[in-house]
Order: structure tokens, then sequence, then C-alpha cells
């Protein structure tokens, strides 16, 4: 067993590859973590973050030829599921995994009270235990109030404080000190103004001895936690080293992996008449402070950020299936009040919303492409005391065949249908109301290449037919080549307008991890 | 990437999924019908088993006859399992509505069709408390009816005396239990009207299919615009009121009311009701389904006391059946779905 001294890296990570079918998400990525330090990692969705994490919690296994060194020690790979609990590493998620109704004691040592088994809990010895850890990192809370009465960013500090009680219980087991703590987006849930709260925790982790690995979305908190910081992009490193070497513009370019967001060759700007307009004014809710835009028919607009900036929030407040504090939309001559509105009234306006999560939100799996189809189009076929059902069945068909869903079969379970299909069934669904605005969620979440295509066809024959098009997404190529204008959300507000040559994939990520660049218009 | 959807292009997939579409058709209607075998191939062993006995006209009508308050019944818990609530108050509703009318016309002397009356309206009001318990403030249907079938017994109990109650009219006797036409009564009739109409609702009425998407998924349903709440509160009024209509069916076969009577429904109710979702229209709670499984599970249980069993057959035939029920729709959900959905559907 080599020498482990206090220079020794507490992780070291060598030509970690893997491959899913043809794609190699991580292609030869090293990673090393100091003891005592923050380490952050940083990169767009698909950039092989989560997978190198999964990795190190013993849910993928890579490709061979990795090597990993834990505290100096090489350990064998792939590691087994839980594995990284002897090793000396603790996971926090962005889900904290606390249960809310019970006390705070209870959920710090849930663990040590499961591995009990039948010698009686010394509640007295517990309470004074999480007394002292909560002191220790600077918890203010008592160890007796359940959990849910904790607020919000108190939760993460609780889940952190957790990991790093049961990782000493297990270093202490196997002799050793040093452990590595490893946060998967542990703030983006939090407002900004209590994140600190939540880095002094981590400050003080790192005080104890740990490594800590910070993974975020947010290049604020990177700066300002981390001493280190390594760059994903495309499943490889793309740079790497002291936090304080980089500037935000630095990390931004290594994240998208362009200098400047080159212009598109052709502005498609809309024409817009204010009558035919529909307008949001002043929406407000949970995670969004006042957000006015407007949508042309014919328009596809765009709306895009990082995740937990609010723009997500949009679709399900304009019909009501989320709760808006306040907010008005004018659709043509008349106004909806948004903070009262319910999806049969939204619906019955004329709004339509095709929500991303599509079996849970969108359609029914186990019942029939027809039925699904046919829901909001029941009254047209009941006549005469009868539910025509089979001119309901040959209407689907005819919606099915129109947009071009394979198999063209509407008898069979929505569920048998490929993820793809299943999306052309849903915006068949809402397509043959005619909305007049159609809201998009994740339009094309697990939907295969080919039918990537078919969907946005789809799409844009709805807006040449005048219909306007909010286009929700965190996938930036999608919008650039869907919309002509893109809204960008940060901390619940639209920060930026994109239009005609500034809408590239390239300049929308950069408006969404927020740099100041120079406008290219 | 996506790992759900075939990247392959559309030709293949389309023969992909055609091709079992095909080869199922017949395992499909064998599905539908299977029930209806099992019903014939048990009819036919105790007919080879019991052929003096069993095979008597007289048998069948007198099956026919006893089980229609059974049939409604399970037809008020179609209703309510269709939107995804168990009303486990219905066969408390069954005994209380019985009750009513035996308090009222034996011992009050009330007219028979203004107790009848009575009766119908208590089920209504016990679905509007259940509404308002399930749908209002938000309790698991399975709670609030538990609690609710309790309350509701013990009235029946407080208002009997806890005695059995005989000499209602004999009107009511007449109009649901004498044989009319080929041995057939008119509480058979009813039965089957009411099947018919609740086959109606649930197939050919937008109300009827809205509900279906209630049941199947309440988040979809609110999304796609539908009333969720009204649709749920006038299912369990619906099923109150079913169930109580039961209970006036009861009332006229046994001329009497036992304050206990609807107990011995509850678990038969819920068995024909999961059978019935196995058959017909596989899959659904439905109407036929349930009127098949009825007759099949009293086929049986009749047979078998003919070859002189005892009494208990009941109790292991009804709850044997109901946890076959589901145990087999479930089984065939899992083989037709492609990977097991269990452990997906938990979270």
């Amino acid at each position: 067993m080599p020498e482990t001294t206090a220079a020794t890296p507490i992780l070291e990570a060598r030509h970690f590859s893997k491959r899913f079918g043809g794609t190699l998400a991580l292609d030869d990525v090293g990673l090393t973590i100091e003891a005592g330090t923050v380490h952050g990692l940083v990169g767009h969705n698909g950039s092989g973050k989560s997978t190198l994490i999964k990795i190190l919690a013993g849910y993928h296994a890579p490709e061979p030829g990795a090597e990993l060194s834990i505290d100096g020690n090489p350990v064998r790979l792939p590691l087994a599921p839980g594995r990284f609990r002897s090793l000396g590493m603790a996971f926090v998620h962005q889900d904290p995994g606390l249960v809310a109704s019970l006390s705070v004691v209870e959920n710090l040592r849930i663990g040590a009270i499961a591995q009990r088994r039948l010698s009686p809990i010394a509640w007295r010895d517990e309470i004074r235990h999480c007394e002292a850890l909560l002191r220790e990192f600077g918890l203010a809370c008592e160890p007796t109030a359940p959990v849910e009465t904790l607020r919000p960013w108190q939760r993460p500090m609780l889940a952190i404080i957790r990991a790093v009680d049961e990782t000493r219980a297990l270093l202490r087991q196997s002799g050793r000190q040093r452990g590595l703590l490893v946060l998967d987006e542990p703030t983006s849930s939090l407002a900004d103004s209590n994140v600190g709260q939540l880095f002094e925790v981590i400050r003080r982790v790192q005080t104890a001895g740990f490594g800590v690995l910070f993974v975020s979305h947010d290049l604020d908190e990177i700066l300002a936690l981390t001493e280190r910081v390594t760059v994903l992009r495309d499943g490889r490193v793309a740079g790497s080293g002291a936090t304080k070497e980089f500037t935000r513009e630095d990390l931004v370019r290594l994240i998208v992996g362009h200098d400047i967001p080159p212009a598109s060759e052709t502005p498609r700007a809309a024409p817009r008449h204010a009558e035919h307009l529909t307008e949001v004014h002043g929406l407000a809710g949970p995670g969004l402070r006042g957000v006015d835009f407007s949508v042309a028919p014919g328009e596809i607009l765009g709306v895009s950020g990082l995740i937990g900036s609010g723009f997500a929030e949009i679709g399900p407040m304009l019909i009501g299936a989320l709760p808006a504090w306040q907010g008005r939309m004018r659709l043509g001559t008349y106004t909806i009040d948004l903070s009262t509105i319910t999806p049969a009234a939204a619906i019955a306006a004329g709004v339509c919303y095709v929500p991303g999560e599509r079996l849970r939100e969108g359609c029914i799996g186990e019942l029939t492409v027809a039925e699904n189809v046919g829901l909001p189009v029941l009254g047209r076929f009941f006549r005469g005391g009868w539910l025509h059902r089979r001119a309901l069945l040959s209407h689907a068909r005819a919606q099915v065949m129109r947009f071009g869903v394979r198999p063209p079969e509407p008898t069979l379970a929505l569920e048998a249908l490929s993820g793809g299909n299943q999306q052309k069934v849903l915006l068949a669904k809402w397509l043959q109301l005619q909305p007049s605005l159609l809201v998009l969620q994740e339009p094309t979440q697990g939907v295969d290449v080919g039918a990537r295509e078919q969907i946005f066809a789809m799409i844009r024959a709805f807006a040449a037919r005048g219909g306007s098009v909010l286009c929700l997404s965190g996938d930036h190529e999608q919008l650039a080549t869907l919309c002509s204008r893109v809204l960008i959300f940060r901390r619940g507000r639209a920060v930026r307008e994109l239009a005609g040559p500034e809408v590239t994939k390239e300049r929308i990520a950069h408006e969404c991890f927020g740099t100041d660049i120079p406008s290219a218009a | 990437m996506n790992a759900s959807g075939p990247t392959s292009p559309p030709l293949p997939e389309t023969a992909a999924v055609a091709a079992p579409t095909r080869r199922s058709a017949l395992a499909q209607f064998c599905h539908r019908y299977a029930l209806l075998f099992a019903w014939a191939v048990t009819i036919a062993i105790f007919a080879a088993v019991e052929p003096e006995s069993f095979l008597q006209v007289q048998n069948f009508t007198s099956i026919f006859n006893s089980q229609a308050v059974l049939v409604v019944l399970t037809c008020s818990l179609v209703t309510t399992l269709t939107s995804s609530e168990y009303d486990l108050s219905a066969a408390s509703v069954l005994s209380l509505s019985a009750m009513l009318i035996a308090v009222l016309n034996a011992q009050l002397g009330v007219p028979v069709g203004w107790a009848i009356l009575a009766a119908l309206a208590a089920g209504i009001f016990v679905g509007t408390v259940n509404g308002l318990l399930i749908v209002v403030v938000g309790i698991e249907s399975i709670i609030a009816t538990l609690g609710v079938g309790s309350f509701v017994s013990g009235i029946t109990l407080w208002v009997s005396h806890s005695n059995l109650i005989s000499g209602i009219s004999n009107t009511l006797v007449r109009l649901v239990i004498v044989p009319q036409f080929f041995g057939i009564s008119l509480g058979f009739v009813y039965a089957l009207g009411i099947a018919t109409a609740l086959w109606y609702f649930l197939t050919y009425t937008p109300l009827g299919r809205q509900l279906l998407f209630v049941g199947r998924g309440r988040r979809v349903a609110r999304l796609s615009g539908l009333p969720v709440g009204r649709l749920r509160f006038g299912a369990l009024v619906a099923g109150s009121f079913l169930a109580a209509i039961a209970g006036v069916l009861y009332a006229g076969t046994s001329a009497s009311a036992d304050p206990n009577s609807g107990d011995s429904f509850m678990l038969p109710a819920f068995a024909a009701a999961f059978l019935g979702s196995t058959t017909i229209v596989p899959g659904r709670f439905n109407a036929w389904g349930s009127f098949a499984a009825v007759y099949f599970l009293v086929t049986g249980i009749y047979g078998l006391s003919l070859m002189g069993i005892q009494v208990f057959i009941q109790n292991l035939f009804y709850g044997g059946a109901l946890v076959i029920a589901v145990a087999l729709s479930i089984l065939v959900r899992r083989s037709e779905t492609r990977e097991p959905d269990i452990a997906k559907e938990g979270n």
C-alpha cells in the first residue's frame, strides 16, 4: 500500500471513458481532487458530468483502461454499487433525500438507526450527537424539529451534514481520515440570496479535511466557492486549473466551445400586428418574477434558460396547472387573469399546452391512440344520445395519418408506440382543436432523430397557418432551428431577447450562462 | 441520446409493431371471452357430475333471480372503480336502504313507494358525504368510505334496534322476486337494465370516457381540461345511488331487512368487479364483464353446494376469485407491455 501524505490527492481518476450505443458520453477524462479543497465541475447538459459522477457512484461501469485512486490507493473498476461508501465517498444530490415529516435528528441518524436492528435507540445520546454536529457545521435548528419546518436552504445543508457524519463513521471503522463529498447541483432549487449559508457549510466540510466535488450550472457559484475547476464539453475535459486563473468569460467559452457566437445567415422575423398578438403581462409565481412577452400569429417564440431559471414554469402557469400569483394574458380581443385560470378555461380560450412529461401529464399510455386523441373532441361525436365510436375512430385515424404517426393504427395502446410517435399523437390531440396559442414544453424530449424533424414540420406548419407557438426548451439547437425569437431567463426573469441572426445555438447557450459579451447585432 | 425510441427508419418500425398486432388478434379474442368459456366449462362439469340435480331449468332461473342484488351492487363498484375510487361503504348503503324500506313500510306504515324514494335519497346523501370527504377535503377514498361505511352500519343497527324486520309490502316483493315469465323475475330484468345503462354510459357517452381518463390519470385529465373534481364527485354519488337500488331489490327479494345483510355482499361484489375487468373489455372495469363474473361465481358456488360442500366454500370461492382476478389482470398487463413496469409505476 503506497504511503499517504498530505499532498496525496483524495481522488485521482484517469482515462475515464464511457460509451452508450454509438455515442461516446465520456472520452478519456481525468479528474484530480486535492484533500481540503472544493473542486468545481461544470458543463452543459450532456457534457458528461453526470456520467462521470455515476461511474464514481458505481452506477455505470467505465470502459476498460480507466484508473482510479482514492486517497493514494488504487481501486479496482468498475465499482460495485454502494462501494463508494466504504471508500470514504458521499453523494448529495439535487433531491436531498430527507423525510419531511420526521425530525432533524431522525433524518440525520437514519442510517445509523437502520443498522442497529434490535438494540434500543438511546435518543438522548442521538440528540447530543446531533447537536454537536449542527454546531460544528453552523446549522441553527432544533434536533427535534420536523424537517418540514426548516427553511428551504437548510435542507441541503442537513443532507450534507448527514453525508459527512455517515462518511466519518465509516472512515473511523477503516482507520482512515479523509473523505470526499460529491455535491450534485445542490443549489439548483434555491434562491440565490440563501446560497451563502450553504456555502458556509461546505467551507466547514472542507476545513474538516474533506475534498469536495461541487457540480453546478451556476458559474457565479463556481467562481465564489471553488479552488479548482474542471470544465467538461462533449465528454472531454475542455479545461481545468485553479479557479482564480479563469474569468467568467473563459469558463463560458470552455463550456460552449465557441469564442464569439457566429450569426446565422437569414433573419427570420415574422410580421407583427399588435391586434392579433398574444400578450402576457406581469406573470409572477413561484420561481418567476414579473414576466412580459408577446407572440405574433405565425411566430414560434423560444424560451430558454438554465434549470431553475423559471422558464419551464411559464407553460404550466399559462394554463393554470401551476398556480400563478398574478398576471394577465390577452388573446386578441379578450383578457384572461392568469392567477385564476384553469386548464378548461385556457383550452376554451384557445391555449393548448403540450407538457414535457408525456406519459405523466400528456396522455394515458395504457389507453389507445384513438382514445387519447379523441378526449378533447368527444362532444363533437356525441349526437342523438350516442358517442359515434366508429366516426371517432376514423377521425383519429385521419389525424394519425395526417401527422405521420407510425404505425398509423389508432387502436393500439399509446405506450406501444415509440417516444417520437407518442409525441406526434399528443400534438395531434391538441392541434385538431386549432388553438390560437400552442405552448410546447421540451417538445422533442426522448424523441428519436427522424421523428424530431417530423415534429418540427408539424410545429412549423401550424405556425404557417397563423398559429402562435411558445416553445419552452433547454435544447438550444432545437430553438435555433425552430424559432425566430428566443427569450432567455435567468433567476426568474427574462433578461435577454435574441432575434434574427442572433438566434444561434451558441449564442443561446452564452446568454443562458449569462456573460456580458457585446451584442452581435 | 434517447434510449426508448428506436432510431430505425419508419418502415421496419411499422413492421415491428404491426406483426405482433395481427398475431395477437386471436389471443385478444380468447382473452376477451375467457371468462365465458370458463363459465361454460363450469356448467358442463357440474352437469356431468350432478346430472339430476344441477341441470334443472328451475336451478338456472333461481340463480338468475337471486343474484340481481349482487349485479346491481357490482355495477355500483364498477362506477366508482372506473374513477379510481374504492367505495367500501357501498354494502353498508345497501343495508341502510333495505332497512329504511323495512322500518318505514313494515313498522311505520308508510306506502312502499315513498319508502323506496326515502331509501334512494339516503343513498344519494351518503354518496354526497363521500364526495365531500374525498374530493373536497381530500381524504383517501379507501379510508373515507371505510369510516362512512361503519357510520352508516351504525345507523342501520340503530334504526332497526339490531333486529331483522320483516313484513315488507307484497307489492315490492311481487315487483322484484316473484317469477313473471318463463320463471324469470322482474328483479333480474332490473339488473339487466342497470347493467345495460352502465354499459351505455361507459361506452357511448363522453362522460363515461372522461371518467375513464380521470381514473387512469388525474393529472392528464386535469391538463386536458376535464372537470376532474366534479367527475369524481359524480361517480361517488352515482355509486351510492346504485348501492341504494341494490338495497331496494334486496328488500323486495327477502320481504325483510337484516341489519347485517349487506356485509355478505361486499366481497362478492369486489370479486365480480375485478374478475369482470379481465373479460369482455379486458383491462377496464366494465358492465358486461362484471355481469358475467357474478353469474360465473354464483354458478360455481351453487354447483359445489349441490355436491354437498358446506357453506364455507362461499368465502373460499369469492376470496380466492378476488385475489386471482387482480393477480391475473396484473400479469396480463405485464406481459402486454414490453418491460415490467411495476417498479416504474411505483415512482
